[in-house]
């Protein structure tokens, strides 16, 4: 009964997004920009030796873009979750056997396909355009982010559930995430954070995002990464718990 | 007549705010029954009870033997429903709409583009929902609530915001869906539109329903009154018009006269003075009271304010 409807949804879902002139490419272009104009600009200004040695160029900015892609994902799903309760779509979908579970997943199916496509434009981009040559697992770690950004969506359901109008979703979301990203230690290792900060890392989701992703590409056992999965696997279970209770279908 | 929709005492509160409060009536097979009442009456909040979208807090409801609530999924496969101000995704096109939603059910959906052909969307079959019309987003949500050949189908404030000629072409349709021998169950605070659809009407206000029947039923009842304007140069008419039995005022501007009355038989007594006293008339027409006057009437408001 869960899968009635589930696929047919989720195409059309899709479908429609391809159609958003500027959602298409605000989520799927713009990290892949990110990633090749700031590879480019710090690749000009290095040395060719200095720049394969580089930690940020060989892993910190690929896991960068790839949190980026993650993010832009939730804060899609933000907004377009928003858009649908205040035009009554969630309700409409409602009135029909569909089961609201199933609604909302086929939305979490689309942002799934959509950070995976983006991952691979991302790597095709890299292949022909960044200036250093890295060979992460990339199978693995598609499956890294994509776990990732499961567990980050279940946050965006509770964010959605929270804001007011359609028009402060973007905002509101930005505000929550961005900051989850700033502290997350991809711009300063947890360790040597002052220790307010480190608490707050500590329990910001994203701190496993990161230490998952950069893990996996520079090529550590999933075994060393237990810990991190089981924190994203927590993350989901409350965030969907408390949506279950917060969540408002108009 | 078989009852296909039972409500009971139904009440449902907001906060401290009581939306409706011991509502009840049952609507029969294959008519066309509407809740009337003004914006904020309650309508929508007992429509969503009905439909399963809202648990009352009290009282009981069955629809076609289920309890809607408990078995939400079972009912939405044999109803058919319009919310009022839904909206579909921008860029959804009618045909995929009318193709997701025929494969939504368990039982084989009705012929989408029969359907489509139907209600006049067959041209705009590629066109994307933001694209449409008012009269033809209408006509789409109508297709959705067919789709699945309902037993009962809800309409939620069909024609708000319309103009009249694609109201009237919405008033054709959901005639065609009784003639198909669905029941229907529908909301407007268009007392025209009540008037000319509705097999039977409940009237509710403030949350409670203050009375129902068919239409004419309801006006009889409440409104006896009778206007007949003429107008003639006779000198004597204002006389003999006044010394008619049921007659109760009569007032004159110029050459036209307002007489006013109760009871059906004024009419007739107005005709046969004309008759008797041989006046001549330029002009004859009557004023029955309707809905509205009804409603007015029974809150001594109207359903405007």
């Amino acid at each position: 009964m869960m899968l009635r409807g589930l696929w047919k949804l989720t195409w059309i879902e899709l479908k429609i997004f391809m159609r958003e002139p500027l959602g298409a490419f605000g989520t799927i272009g713009i990290p892949v920009l990110v990633f090749i104009i700031v590879g480019r600009v710090v690749g000009r200004s290095l040395t060719p030796s200095a720049l394969a040695a580089s930690n940020f160029m060989t892993v910190g900015l690929p896991v960068l873009a790839s949190v980026l892609i993650a993010v832009s994902t939730v804060l899609s799903l933000i907004t377009i979750i928003s858009i649908y309760r205040e035009g009554g779509i969630l309700k409409r979908l409602r009135a029909t056997p569909l089961r609201p579970q199933t609604i909302l997943t086929a939305q979490v199916v689309v942002k799934l396909l959509l950070t995976a496509a983006t991952l691979a434009l991302m790597v095709l981009a890299g292949k022909r355009y960044y200036p250093v040559g890295v060979h992460p697992p990339l199978f693995g770690f598609t499956i890294a982010l994509l776990i990732s950004t499961w567990s980050i969506l279940s946050i965006g359901f509770l964010i959605a559930s929270i804001v007011p109008t359609a028009r402060f979703a973007q905002p509101i979301g930005a505000l929550i995430m961005y900051p989850l990203v700033g502290i997350s230690g991809l711009f300063m290792p947890v360790a040597s954070m002052p220790p307010g900060l480190r608490a707050a890392a500590r329990v910001d989701p994203l701190t496993y995002t990161v230490s998952l992703l950069e893990g996996i590409w520079r090529g550590d056992a999933w075994s060393a990464h237990l810990g991190d999965i089981a924190a994203l696997v927590v993350v989901f279970a409350i965030c969907t718990a408390l949506s279950a209770k917060v969540f408002r279908w108009e | 007549m078989r009852s296909v929709i039972q409500v009971s005492g139904v009440r449902k509160t907001y906060g401290s705010t009581v939306a409706v409060d011991e509502v009840s009536f049952d609507v029969n097979d294959g008519e066309i029954f509407g809740l009337i009442g003004p914006n904020g009456a309650g309508k929508t909040t007992t429509m969503e009870c009905i439909e399963g979208l809202r648990k009352p807090d009290r009282g009981a409801i069955s629809v076609l033997g289920l309890d809607p609530f408990r078995d939400v999924y079972k009912l939405q496969e044999r109803i058919g429903v319009q919310l009022q101000q839904a909206q579909l995704q921008k860029r959804f096109k009618v045909w995929e709409a009318v193709d997701l939603w025929a494969s939504l059910y368990q039982k084989k959906a009705i012929d989408g583009e029969r359907l489509l052909e139907q209600l006049g969307l067959i041209d705009k079959r590629n066109a994307w929902f933001m694209n449409l019309s008012g009269g033809q987003k209408q006509r789409l949500f109508i297709a959705l609530a067919l789709i699945n050949d309902p037993e009962v189908v809800f309409l939620d404030e069909l024609t708000t915001g319309l103009d009249p000629q694609s109201r009237r072409a919405i008033w054709e349709l959901v005639r065609g869906i009784r003639e198909r021998g669905k029941t229907v169950f529908l909301t407007t605070h268009l007392m025209e539109e009540a008037e000319r659809l509705c097999d039977r009407v409940a009237i509710i206000e403030h949350g409670r329903i203050i009375d129902m029947d068919t239409p004419e039923s309801l006006v009889k009842r409440h409104c006896p009154e009778r206007t007949v304007v003429l107008a003639t140069d006779d000198p004597s008419a204002g006389e003999r018009f006044r010394a008619i039995p049921r007659v109760e005022t009569v007032t004159c501007s110029g050459s036209q006269f307002t007489i006013r009355g109760k009871g059906d038989d004024l009419v007739t007594e107005v005709i046969h003075c004309l008759s008797e006293n041989r006046i001549r008339v330029t002009d004859f027409r009557t004023i029955l009271p309707n809905l509205e006057d009804v409603f007015l009437k029974l809150t001594g408001h109207s359903i405007r304010e």
